[in-house]
This record gives C-alpha cells, sequence and structure tokens, in this order.
C-alpha cells in the first residue's frame, strides 16, 4: 500500500518535470525565433524602401540615393561560381577517396581528423593563407579566381564532411550486390554510391556555398576592394573561341563588403544602403536553404532500401 | 558422394580460412558437380556463409583474413582464390544472391539489366532479350511485364529476391551462390523460390546456404553438413537426411542441437 501512494507520488512529480521541460524549451524557442524576426524586421523596415531597380543596377557612388550594388552581387555571384568549379570537384573526389578507396589506417585516421579540424579554423586566417600563398606566392592577384579559391578551401572540408556522410548511408548490402555480379569499384561508384548520394552531397555543397556568400573577413584580408565601379570582363567576347577567362582575373567587391563599407559611414543614408543590401544577401541565403531543401526532398523520394 | 560419371564444375581442396586468428574454416573439400543444387547445412557460426563467399571472392572487401586450399574452378581448372586471379572475372562467372533482396533503388529493369551493363552492352535490344529472359526464369516476367519502368522497392519481398535471382541470372553465371535466399521470406514466397531453385538447376550449378533442414532436404541434389568449421558429411541428399554416416550429422537432422 505504501509503495503504491510514493509510486503515486513520483509519477506526480515526474509529470510536473515533463511539462516544465516542455514549456521551457517552448520559451527558449520563442526567444529564438523573435531574435531573428527582430533581426530581418529591422532590415525590412529599414532597407525595403530603398530596393528598386536602381539600387540594383547602379555601382557605388558618394551619393547615398545614386548608390547600388551591380558590382557587389556581379562579384557575388562570380565569386561564388569560382567556389562552386573549385570547392565541389575536389570536395566531392575527396570524400569518395576517403570513404571508398583510402585504406584504413592510421594515417587515413589522421587525415580525416584534421579535415575536421580544419572546418573550425577561423576564416580569416584562410585569408591570411590566401593572402601569402595565392596573391603574391602565386601571383594571382586581389581577383575574383584567388577569391574562389580563398573560400573554396574555406568550405572545402564542409563538403567532403558531407560527402563522405552521405556515402555512409548506402547499406553495405547494396555495394554487395554490385560487386556481386562484376561490377568495378569504378562502376559501382558510377552506378550506385554517387547517385543514391547525390541529395545529401548537393545539400552539403547548398549549405558550404550559403556559408560561402556570406564571408567578409578573408576577403578583405587578400584585399578586396571596397569601393568599385566597374564589372569584372565579360565571359564571352566577339571573337573565337567566344569565351574569355579575363574576369577571372579581375578585382571584384561582394555584397558582404559593400555592406560592411557603406556601414561604416556617418551618412544615415548609407545606412539605409547597407540595410537594403543586407536584404538582398538574406534573400540569396534563403533561396540557396530553400533548393537545397527541394533537392533533398527530391532524392529521397526516389530512394529506399 | 558425386560419381565419376558427372562433371565436376568446381572443386574446393583443403580450404582453411581465418579471420584474424579465428580459424573459420578447417581443411574443407568438397565437389561441386555440374547442373545440381547443393545444399550447405549446419548451426550458426559453421563457417557456411564464409565458405560461399569464398567463392565469389567477396571477402576481398574486407580486411584481416586470410586462407591457404585452392577453389578449382573447371573446365580451365584454375584456382578462383589466387591472388593473381582478377576478383571481378570471378563474379562475372559466379554470382550471388543474399540473404536479404537488396535490389537497387533503380527500375526493376535496371536491376536486371546492371550485370550486362558493367559488361558493357548498351544495346537497348539486346538488354531487353536478356532482361525479358531472365526474368521469365526466375518466374517474375508475367507480374513485371507492364511495369519494367517502376521502381524495384514497389514489389513485395518474395518478388524482391526474385529480381535479385534474376539479376544474378542474367550474366549467364556458371555457378550461382544462394546466401540463405529464404530467411526473410515467408511460406508462400520460400516455396516459389524453392521451386525456381529446382527448375535453374538445368541450367546452371547451384550452391545454397541454409538454416532450413526441411529446404535442403526438399530441393538439393546433394547436401554437406557443416559445423564448427568442418565440413562434417558431405553426399547424397538422402542419405544425409535418412542414413547419415557421422553421428554428429544424426544429431544434428534429428534436431538434438543447433
Amino acid at each position: 500500500m505504501e509503495l503504491k501512494t510514493n509510486y503515486k507520488r513520483q509519477l506526480l512529480i515526474n509529470k510536473i518535470f515533463d511539462v516544465f521541460f516542455k514549456y521551457l524549451g517552448l520559451f527558449f524557442l520563442i526567444c529564438a525565433l523573435i531574435a531573428l524576426l527582430a533581426l530581418i524586421g529591422n532590415l525590412v523596415s529599414e532597407g525595403f524602401g530603398r530596393l528598386s531597380f536602381q539600387f540594383l543596377s547602379s555601382f557605388p557612388s558618394r551619393f547615398a540615393d545614386k548608390s547600388g550594388i551591380l558590382s557587389a552581387w556581379v562579384g557575388s555571384f562570380a565569386v561564388m561560381l569560382m567556389t562552386a568549379l573549385f570547392a565541389i570537384p575536389l570536395g566531392v573526389a575527396s570524400g569518395v577517396y576517403l570513404e571508398e578507396y583510402a585504406p584504413k589506417n592510421k594515417i587515413t585516421t589522421f587525415i580525416e581528423l584534421n579535415i575536421t579540424n580544419l572546418a573550425g579554423v577561423p576564416s580569416i586566417i584562410f585569408g591570411l593563407m590566401a593572402l601569402g600563398l595565392f596573391v603574391y606566392k602565386m601571383s594571382l592577384g586581389q581577383s575574383i579566381i584567388t577569391a574562389g579559391m580563398t573560400l573554396g578551401l574555406l568550405v572545402l572540408p564542409v563538403i567532403i564532411v558531407t560527402t563522405r556522410e552521405a556515402i555512409k548511408t548506402i547499406p553495405v548490402h547494396i555495394r554487395e550486390a554490385s560487386y556481386a555480379v562484376g561490377a568495378t569499384k569504378l562502376q559501382t561508384i558510377r552506378y550506385h554510391i554517387l547517385p543514391y548520394s547525390a541529395g545529401g552531397i548537393i545539400t552539403g555543397i547548398i549549405i558550404a556555398m550559403s556559408r560561402a556568400i556570406g564571408e567578409t573577413a578573408p576577403l578583405i584580408t587578400i584585399g578586396a576592394l571596397t569601393f568599385i565601379a566597374f564589372l569584372p570582363a565579360s565571359p564571352f567576347i566577339s571573337q573565337a573561341p567566344f569565351v574569355s577567362t579575363q574576369w577571372m582575373f579581375d578585382p571584384f567587391t561582394v555584397l558582404p563588403i559593400q555592406m560592411f563599407n557603406w556601414v561604416s559611414r556617418p551618412q544615415e543614408d548609407f545606412h539605409t544602403n547597407a540595410a537594403a543590401a543586407g536584404l538582398i544577401l538574406i534573400v540569396f541565403t534563403l533561396t540557396l536553404t530553400a533548393v537545397a531543401i527541394i533537392i533533398r526532398n527530391y532524392f529521397r523520394k526516389r530512394i529506399k532500401w | 558422394m558425386p560419381t565419376e560419371l558427372e562433371n565436376i564444375k568446381a572443386e574446393v581442396k583443403d580450404l582453411n580460412f581465418y579471420y584474424g586468428d579465428v580459424k573459420a574454416l578447417k581443411g574443407v573439400n568438397l565437389k561441386i558437380p555440374e547442373k545440381k543444387v547443393i545444399s550447405l547445412i549446419g548451426p550458426s557460426g559453421c563457417g557456411k556463409t564464409t565458405l560461399l563467399r569464398c567463392f565469389n571472392r567477396m571477402h576481398d572487401f574486407y580486411t584481416n583474413h586470410s586462407h591457404t586450399g585452392e577453389i578449382i574452378l573447371n573446365p580451365e581448372g584454375v584456382n578462383i582464390l589466387d591472388r593473381k586471379i582478377d576478383p571481378i572475372e570471378v563474379r562475372m562467372r559466379i554470382s550471388m544472391v543474399f540473404q536479404k533482396p537488396n535490389p537497387f533503388p533503380k527500375t526493376i529493369f535496371e536491376n536486371v539489366a546492371y550485370g550486362l551493363r558493367v559488361r558493357g552492352v548498351t544495346k537497348r535490344s539486346v538488354l531487353l532479350e536478356r532482361v525479358e529472359k531472365a526474368l521469365t526464369v526466375s518466374a517474375l516476367w508475367n507480374e513485371v511485364k507492364d511495369r519494367l519502368d517502376q521502381q524495384a522497392f514497389n514489389l513485395s519481398g518474395g518478388q524482391q529476391q526474385r529480381l535479385c535471382i534474376a539479376r544474378a541470372l542474367a550474366i549467364d553465371p556458371e555457378i550461382v551462390l544462394f546466401d540463405e535466399p529464404t530467411s526473410a521470406l515467408d511460406p508462400i514466397a520460400t516455396a516459389r523460390i524453392e521451386e525456381l531453385v529446382s527448375e535453374l538447376k538445368k541450367e546452371v550449378s547451384i550452391l545454397i546456404v541454409t538454416h532450413n533442414m526441411q529446404q535442403a532436404g526438399r530441393i538439393s541434389d546433394y547436401t554437406g553438413f557443416m559445423y564448427m568449421g568442418e565440413l562434417v558429411e558431405f553426399g547424397d541428399t538422402d542419405k544425409i537426411f535418412t542414413n547419415p554416416k557421422e553421428k554428429l550429422t544424426e544429431d544434428y537432422i534429428s534436431g538434438h542441437f543447433g
């Protein structure tokens, strides 16, 4: 009888804790959401009125109302393209190599550990390294290609790790089924490993890109310009071979640097410009995240073991 | 024992197999006659799956194992366990059906055609012909002929396993290995697979590992009983089940242990 009452009392206490933690969690979640909403709300209220075609199609200017983010968004776009060209093949290939080919020994473990560590290195360190290596040693200058390679290195660990995680989810029995009919390793990777992990890999790439797009410190370190009133050379030219790589070697600026430049000015109007540029940047990032989610769901529906 | 009149497709000679320091196979000798069904029975951990996976070099994907002895594949008389022999070539001649149905998350057609694709067959008409033949032999054609482009995971478990058999047959193997192919299936699906195996022996040699002694009795021409890594007894299925020579075999078959 005594046991029974004790039991009921304990149950009551357990239930109180249960409810308490539920609402505590909810409270913190709401705090986080409010902070985020306040941030976006502030940006919108400050900057939304400034958004116009003129803003998107003008170069920066001494006059706040004539300024625009043309060179910044084109620069961001070009740098992202360069980052993707550099980081995706390297990252995916490294991930596949580590997961499929690398012998399981101490050297591999050491390399894996360091890749994970690399993901935690502050981005400005990458900037310093790039300044010494790409800008001076390799004489690539303060160009889009330097920026792309710097950001590429910065997000490389993210792509390698997500590629490996995506590959790891493929069950052993699927690999064995492929090998059992006489497939080679490369055929197994080509027909099974890559297609089945594509959803995870692409999601990782997009997450990596949305991190790279907001990076400022390493680009300032390599000497990206903060005020630039011209566009990089066109990738298309009128003579054969009709494409040009000149744009890769041109100077550039990117959205966060343009924002930084405007915020640091005393005039209130430039702050409005910064808020508007910030909105564009957030829209960029949210779009990338949304695309990542859509791609992941698309691939998930197709894969079942 | 298989009589001298029969063609021997493969022969295991003094095979010892080690996982690290653990000896999993102890001096196994076994003859696989052509176009017969051979069952391997025995309690869990007796080494029957280890032996089966030696035939298509599946152990190559894992580390920390070693072996001595040979598996000779006729008519050439090559030792398929030889490091110099390409395991991929071995797997092109000896295919395998696994314990759990493991279709690829691709269409029914692509699942069966895969073994041909890795051989470089790209002509649609050839692929279609071979896929139809393999599915017909696997008794699945009538059920799936109208939906070859549907995903294989929409099939039932039994159908999936027959699809895996079709995949293993499409490449015209000389031996097909079955690793407890019905242990994940219900009795009706099991019966269909068993019928299928009995049909298949007209075409290929079959080596099947099973937990289920009745199954071995129903479908196989020869049965080997394995215990603690040794092939205790091997012979005509009827003799093994009615009049085993070894006390150990008799005890296992009559359910005293296992």
